[in-house]
């Protein structure tokens, strides 16, 4: 019905925060990079790019399906007073859902990639003293 | 359909981002992050759809074929557009003079 509204809106609050993270890292220079080198404004993106991408593709599949019109009110529920509690249950639902999914998927990458580099990291530490 | 059309093409986006990885001059990674997040979004639908209403995990009709389709032109459509806005071959900052004697 409309749950990609939920994560749109999230959406919307993430780029908010990658351009804020930016223009913070800009200020301080080289920005809080950690130790994989990845800026966190470019974590942000990911997230980003995964959630509007998403959104993007299903916005097309509900107006392939009729549940949203380029015309007022937009939401094909919203024409029905009956259709509107369904659809407020299927955005706490099925949204919900949805953006905590994205969010979640997008949160073990980081860890995943920051563990990967990490330990490249400390295998060239180990060699570097193994040689010295 | 549309899910298992969306899966492929991720899969896909993603095994010729790794092969061109850490060079991303043609934004594959953008592409792929496109299908992943439409991807993780329509398997939470099917798998809710089908936990609570019992729906079929696949819908397997030619509307569903032609709708998993139109999905994958909408974001190559998407991809494009952000690739020649970035223009990272330089083509139309460095070569304006060309177009114009075309």
């Amino acid at each position: 019905m409309a749950c990609f509204l939920v994560p749109m809106g999230e959406a919307i609050v993430t780029s908010v925060i990658q351009r804020s993270v930016e223009k913070k890292e800009k200020k301080s220079g080289e920005g809080n990079a950690g130790q994989t080198g990845l800026r966190w404004s470019h974590k942000l993106s990911w997230l980003n790019k995964m959630l509007w991408g998403g959104v993007i593709l299903l916005a097309l599949e509900h107006v392939w399906h009729g549940e949203v019109t380029p015309w007022p009110p937009f939401l094909t529920a919203m024409k029905n007073p009956a259709d509107v509690a369904p659809m407020l249950h299927e955005m706490a639902t099925v949204g919900t859902a949805m953006a905590v999914t994205v969010t979640a998927v997008w949160a073990l990458m980081v860890i995943a990639v920051e563990l990967m580099i990490r330990g490249i990291h400390n295998a060239k530490i180990r060699i570097v003293e193994e040689v010295e | 359909m549309w899910l298992i059309m969306t899966s492929l093409a991720a899969i896909i986006t993603t095994a010729i981002w790794y092969i061109n990885a850490p060079n991303d001059k043609y934004k594959l990674g953008l592409l792929s992050l496109i299908f992943w997040g439409a991807t993780i979004m329509w398997f939470v639908d099917a798998v809710m759809a089908h936990l609570i209403d019992g729906e079929d995990f696949f819908e397997i009709t030619p509307d569903a074929a032609l709708l998993g389709l139109a999905v994958i032109i909408l974001a190559l459509t998407v991809w494009e557009i952000a690739l020649l806005l970035s223009d990272p071959k330089k083509i139309f900052k460095n070569t304006p003079g060309q177009f114009q004697k075309s």
